[in-house]
């Protein structure tokens, strides 16, 4: 199978004045198409910052990253933009839907920023609401649903674009166990019918749902590091 | 690549959940806007009264009124003497000194106590000649103007103007009565039609005697050879400016004098409108400056909101910008949300300059001319303000790394 996303030494380092923080200290990491890889651990282990790579929100300092054949690691913030907009869904923690839009608006948005037509928009969002059970709430606005609903409506903004890569960044954090629950069968549905996924997590049996799992310490991925001892030693 | 339309509908969507600050941010550019289009209203107003008044003086109208020589009292002797005199009206109603010239009307003026058989009045007593009404453009309404003959023999007759005649008179023609002025007893002999104009009225109130006459019994001046105005008329519109000049070059070649040091000064309808023209708008240029301020104080406004929306919304734009927006996008979209605050504030603005106008016009007595260049200036000029107060704030937006904004709580 082609990979979907290969990153190779890949290095992230930021200064902050005098000091230069190395979030990233050479990640190599191949997801094939249609595989489900969660990849866990600890705050400050740099999982955020490869998340940031991954979902081409920021680029490496060194290295090269692969996504859907397309080397990434060095185009313009405009060029990134569409990369994100036509290769990449994003489910965040924090829901991020935009209060004043419902439902259907939300998952609308980022075929709007496509370019797609709006009677095409407002069918493929139904259909894409229809998918994560919510067709009867596609009027609602955010604050009218609950975490679980919310969380489902953002699904659906990811799947929408049909992306080569669904990327989910604590995608339960902010949910009770019912609705994390229900988010991560979701998530495992979609992979069934071939869906990519990356999931970012720290949550030990959230991270163990995946079919393959690994590890992230000190900017360094770690196959078979368990997450006990890797909280631990923090 | 996001469509205008959408753009469009995504400002409207974020001003709208902002409505409360997003008017009073309007309120700024709507108060500047309607400032500016009622000060230059009226100003343009007042300036299209002059200007009327001045027209209705007479079309071709020349006139020519002392002035205080530099040459001191070589000429004159005593205060009460004018520089013009009635050899000068002769010479001027010469063709062939000034060959453009249509009639001659000497002038000479003073304020008289009237008395009727009802009641008294002052007016303005004008001593002149048949020609007046020829050259001031003025009609009889009863009666009949008096003539040369009645001038060459000093007779005691007056032609009244329609405000006086109503004031002497309640009941009954005035034609035919007789009134005394400061003293001296005159048979009216005609009534002048109205000008019409109620801003014109001081023309309606006048008593007019032949200029003899007036030498003789009435004239205050120590010299029965003087005369206040002389007016005179051109042939036509388009040769008043060679009148003008022929004028004035045989007035001072007999007045011994040139042109810095003339005692009298000539000038036409066309100098009168265009010196009250340059006046009028000298004060609509500074009263629409000084509002323009307060469009400028909008604009600031304008893009303090702007900055403060842009904070605010940090996430919002990091969120937009994970999606697939570039900045060029997000930049649109806070530069259009800018321009609908300038162009809605202009637009209401404007709706307020004209309710202001219709309330102003009858309040003040005062015509408010909005002209409709001025209104479609005044709305791009909103729109150009509301953009150029989004660009730094847009620019700021369109900056934010994805990264960063989604961060932040």
């Amino acid at each position: 199978m082609m990979g979907m996303l290969q990153m190779t030494g890949v290095r992230k380092t930021y200064s902050t004045g005098v000091v230069e923080v190395e979030a990233l200290r050479g990640i190599d990491l191949d997801v094939d198409a249609g595989d489900y890889l969660a990849i866990m651990g600890p705050s400050g282990s740099g999982k955020s910052t490869l998340m940031h790579i991954i979902g081409c929100l920021d680029v490496p300092t060194a290295g090269t990253y692969l996504l859907d054949g397309t080397d990434v690691s060095s185009m313009s913030e405009k060029q990134l933009a569409e990369v994100r907009n036509r290769k990449i869904g994003f489910v965040f923690q924090q829901f991020n839907l935009l209060a004043s839009l419902t439902a259907l608006r939300n998952v609308e948005l980022p075929m709007v920023y496509a370019g797609v037509p709006a009677a095409e928009r407002r069918e493929r969002a139904m259909l894409a609401l229809e998918k994560v059970g919510l067709a009867d709430r596609v009027q609602h606005r955010p604050n009218e649903l609950s975490g679980g609903q919310q969380q489902r409506v953002s699904v659906a903004r990811a799947l929408v674009t049909d992306p080569a890569l669904i990327l989910a960044d604590e995608p339960t954090g902010n949910l009770d166990s019912h609705s994390t629950a229900e988010i991560l069968e979701l998530f495992e549905e979609l992979n069934e019918s071939g869906r990519t996924i990356v999931m970012i997590t720290h949550e030990a049996d959230v991270g163990e749902r995946a079919r393959h799992l690994v590890h992230i310490y000190d900017g360094l991925l770690r196959e078979s590091v368990p997450v006990a001892t890797a909280g631990a030693s923090r | 690549m996001m469509g205008w339309s959408e753009t469009l509908r995504t400002a409207v969507a974020a001003l709208n959940a902002r409505r409360m600050r997003s008017a009073l941010t309007m309120l700024g550019i709507l108060i500047g806007i309607a400032a500016v289009m009622l000060t230059v209203g009226l100003g343009q107003g007042a300036q299209a009264q002059i200007t009327d008044q001045i027209n209705s003086l007479g079309s071709n109208l020349i006139s020519v009124s002392p002035s205080q020589s530099s040459s001191g009292g070589f000429r004159g002797g005593g205060s009460t003497v004018s520089t013009l005199t009635l050899q000068d009206a002769e010479m001027l109603a010469d063709p062939q000194i000034v060959p453009d010239v249509a009639a001659v009307a000497p002038t000479s003026s003073t304020s008289g106590s009237l008395q009727s058989s009802e009641t008294t009045w002052t007016s303005t007593v004008v001593g002149t000649v048949p020609e007046w009404a020829t050259v001031r453009a003025r009609e009889v309404d009863t009666g009949r103007f008096f003539t040369q003959s009645e001038v060459d023999s000093s007779a005691a007759v007056a032609v009244i103007g329609s405000e006086t005649a109503s004031e002497l008179f309640t009941t009954g023609s005035p034609v035919g009565q007789s009134i005394s002025v400061n003293g001296q007893s005159f048979s009216i002999i005609g009534v002048l039609a109205s000008e019409g104009s109620s801003t014109t009225s001081s023309l309606d109130d006048t008593v007019l005697v032949p200029i003899t006459t007036f030498a003789s019994r009435l004239s205050t001046s120590s010299s029965a050879n003087s005369v206040s105005t002389i007016y005179l008329s051109g042939r036509d519109t388009e040769s008043l400016s060679a009148a003008y000049q022929q004028v004035k070059t045989a007035l001072l070649a007999s007045h011994q004098v040139t042109s810095d040091s003339a005692d009298f000064t000539v000038s036409t309808q066309a100098s009168l409108v265009e010196t009250a023209t340059s006046i009028t708008g000298i004060l609509t240029l500074l009263l629409g400056g000084i509002a323009a301020i307060s469009l400028l104080v909008g604009g600031i406004g304008v893009m303090n909101i702007m900055l403060v929306s842009v904070s605010e919304r940090v996430r919002e734009i990091g969120l937009r910008k994970a999606l697939g927006a570039t900045p060029g996008v997000i930049r649109r979209q806070f530069l259009v949300e800018a321009g609908i605050l300038g162009v809605l504030g202009g637009l209401i603005g404007v709706g307020l300059g004209f309710a202001g106008a219709a309330i102003l016009t009858p309040v003040l007595g005062m015509t408010v001319l909005i002209s409709i260049p001025a209104t479609l200036i005044a709305l791009a000029v909103s729109l150009g303000i509301g953009l150029v107060a989004g660009v730094y704030p847009a620019a700021r937006a369109a900056k934010l790394a994805p990264i960063d904004a989604l961060r932040s709580e």
